[in-house]
Parts: structure tokens; sequence; C-alpha cells
């Protein structure tokens, strides 16, 4: 089992659905959402949340900066 | 995972990655997926974790990224098209104890811009250059720059570039490493998490060269330009991997 676990919060009204957090997912936590935001953009969103482990590759990857990652150690 | 169980984890003290605090409310003009955001992120994460907010100059220059100044929270002047490094050096020859760097593609330093910049390399002028290598004009709609390479196709060589006909695809960070002006010379890119992280390490380090007064720092970023390469943007990250790096090899070309 996973030493962390982890989430995203995503900024969803400011996602452009590029999905290039969804490739850099290693555990494939994130899909774009069939759901559009108020430009008609896909958002990204947690699809698997219990597969995150916080490793942050989605977030150094958004060019848009709207991703918060949150990673806590498992006990 | 329960619900409760996310809001165990979504706390103030298990965040590990936000926003930097430098980037501004400003949403992005950029397409999604474009590279310039990713770099205007690392930059601003750099300046934020230098501490040097108050103390650093930006040039944006002329290309898409002509409103950098919109989102990075700390002085900038614009520039015309391809003199970025001009403003630059009288910034901060007015101003020597401030951090000053340009912020250029490949159309705006390497094609209107080449003379400013081997200028500005040779006179070795305390500056960061970082050069956003798309091998392409993104701005006015996907025509072909210096660096584009051979073959690809762009709205000025809809049959690919031709070297006959548009001579061949330059390596303008090469040529100036040759230059006695520059003291680091590197070549870097932003798709995946650990390139990203490599780029944000040359990019800090080229600013805190800015102190040692050992000449021009230059950070090419190999990057994307989905809507002018008229792909995806992960897609786009596959060409850039499959064509791209053979041309422009990423690393440190010169570091003294
Ligand atoms: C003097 C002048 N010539 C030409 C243009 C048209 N123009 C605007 S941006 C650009 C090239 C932009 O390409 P690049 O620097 O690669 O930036 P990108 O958009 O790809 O990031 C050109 C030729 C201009 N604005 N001013
Ligand atoms: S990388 Fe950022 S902008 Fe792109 S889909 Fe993911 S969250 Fe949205
Ligand atoms: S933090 Fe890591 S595991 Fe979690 S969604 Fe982002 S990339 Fe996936
Ligand atoms: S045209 Fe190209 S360089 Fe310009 S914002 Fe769009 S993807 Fe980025
Ligand atoms: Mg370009």
């Amino acid at each position: 089992m996973a030493k962390f676990r982890g989430a995203i919060v995503v900024d969803t009204e400011h996602c452009k659905g590029c999905s290039l957090c969804v490739v850099a997912c290693p555990t494939h936590v994130i899909e774009l959402n069939p759901d559009v935001n108020g430009k008609g953009y896909h958002y990204a969103y947690m699809k698997n949340p219990e597969a995150c482990i916080g490793c942050a590759s989605c977030g150094l990857v958004c060019p848009d900066s709207v991703i918060s990652v949150y990673k806590k150690a498992v006990e | 995972m329960s619900r409760m169980e996310l809001t165990d984890i979504i706390k103030e003290e298990n965040l590990v990655l936000k926003k930097s605090a430098l980037l501004t409310d400003n949403v992005m003009h950029y397409c999604p997926g474009c590279t310039h955001g990713v770099v205007h992120k690392l930059i601003a994460e750099v300046i934020e974790e230098l501490g040097i907010q108050e103390q650093t100059i930006g040039i944006s220059p002329v290309g898409c990224s002509v409103f950098a100044y919109n989102y990075i929270d700390i002085d900038w002047a614009e520039a015309a098209h391809g003199r970025a490094p001009a403003l630059a050096t009288a910034i901060r020859r007015l101003h020597p104890e401030k951090y000053v760097f340009t912020y250029q593609g490949d159309g705006d330093l390497a094609s209107i811009g080449c003379a400013e910049i081997m200028h500005a390399c040779n006179r070795g002028e305390n500056i960061v250059v970082i050069f956003i290598n798309n091998a392409i004009y993104g701005m006015t709609g996907g025509q072909m720059a210096p660096t584009t390479l051979l073959g690809q196709v762009t709205a000025t060589t809809p049959y690919g570039r031709d070297a006959k006909l548009n001579g061949f695809p330059m390596k303008i960070t090469e040529l100036l490493a040759q230059l006695d002006g520059t003291c680091y010379v590197t070549r870097q890119t932003a798709d995946t998490p650990a390139a990203v992280r490599k780029t944000k390490n040359a990019i800090k380090k080229a600013f805190q060269n800015t102190r040692l007064d050992k000449g021009v720092s230059f950070v090419e970023v190999v990057g994307t330009c989905n809507s002018g390469w008229k792909m995806t943007p992960v897609d786009a990250n596959k060409w850039m991997h499959e064509h791209m790096f053979e041309k422009y090899p990423l690393g440190d070309i010169k570091d003294i």
C-alpha cells in the first residue's frame, strides 16, 4: 500500500482542458470531465481519487497553474 | 476513498504545490497546453524563491508572449520586435543592482532580433535570456521561423521546409555559446515533470549568475505551439520528442 495519499484541487473555471495533467499522472487519477466550465472547456478532475499519491506531477506540467496538490503520510 | 478521507488530505498543512504568489489573477491568453504558461510559472517561482520580486525587471517581446507583463507581478518593459536585448542592456547598465531578463520567442530572437541578441551576448551584458523555441511564429498564425525543422509544414512552408528554398534550421543557441560574453548556455524543455524541474533549476542558476557579473546566462526552452503545429497539446509533446530533440539536443552547452 502507498505510503502517501494525495489529492488535488483544480480551479475548474480556469482549467483549459489541455489534458497535459491527465497524461502526466503516473497513477491515472485524472480525466477530463464530460461537463464543461464557463469557457466551454472540459475541465480536469479526479476520476480515481483513491489512486492519488500526491506526487505533484500534474501540477508541475499544468501551464495555467490551476492545480493545488495535497499529500499526507499514511499512518 | 470516502469523502471524509478526502477532506482529511485537503488541508493547509498537507499542501505541497500551489500557484506561485507572483502569478497574477489574470487568465493567461495562451492556447490550452502552451509551453509559455509553464515557463511563466517557473520564472515566477524562481523569482519568488530567490526573494527578488522588487529587484527584477523583465522585458517582454513581440510574439505570443507579448503580454507576459500581465502575468508575473514584477516590473516590466515591452520591447519592439527583437529588441529586448537592447532594452535589457540599457536597463541593467542603469540599474546594476537589478536582475534583468528578456523573454523571447524564436521568431523574435533568431529572426528579426538576430543581430540584437548576438551583440548583447558578445558584449557580455549581465542579463538573463529566456528563449522559447517552438520552431514557428505562433502569434501570427504559424509561419516558418529560422528554427523550423526541415520538412516541417507551416503556413509559409506548406510542402515542408526545404533547405534549398528556405535554408536550414538555425541552432542559434550553439552560435551564442561561441561568444565570449556568454557564461551559461543551456537547452531544456518543459513537457514532463522531470523536465519542468530541470528547467526551473536552469532558470534559477541563470538568475543567480546575474550577481556574479560573468555575462549573459541563456536558457533555451524547446517547447510546443500546438495551435501553430495543428495538433492537440498531448500530440504536440509527442511530436516534439520525436522530432525536435534530434536537432536541438537537451543539456548544458556552456557553463563557466
Ligand atoms: C516589426 C515587426 N515585424 C513583424 C511583426 C509580426 N510578428 C509579430 S509576432 C511575430 C513572430 C512571433 O514568433 P515568435 O517570436 O517565435 O513567438 P511565438 O508567438 O512563437 O511565441 C511576427 C513576425 C511585428 N509585430 N513587428
Ligand atoms: S494541465 Fe491544467 S489546464 Fe490542462 S487540463 Fe490539466 S488542470 Fe486543466
Ligand atoms: S498528485 Fe500525482 S498521483 Fe495525484 S493526481 Fe497529480 S499526478 Fe496524479
Ligand atoms: S499560438 Fe502557439 S505559442 Fe501562441 S499561445 Fe497558442 S500555442 Fe502558444
Ligand atoms: Mg515561436
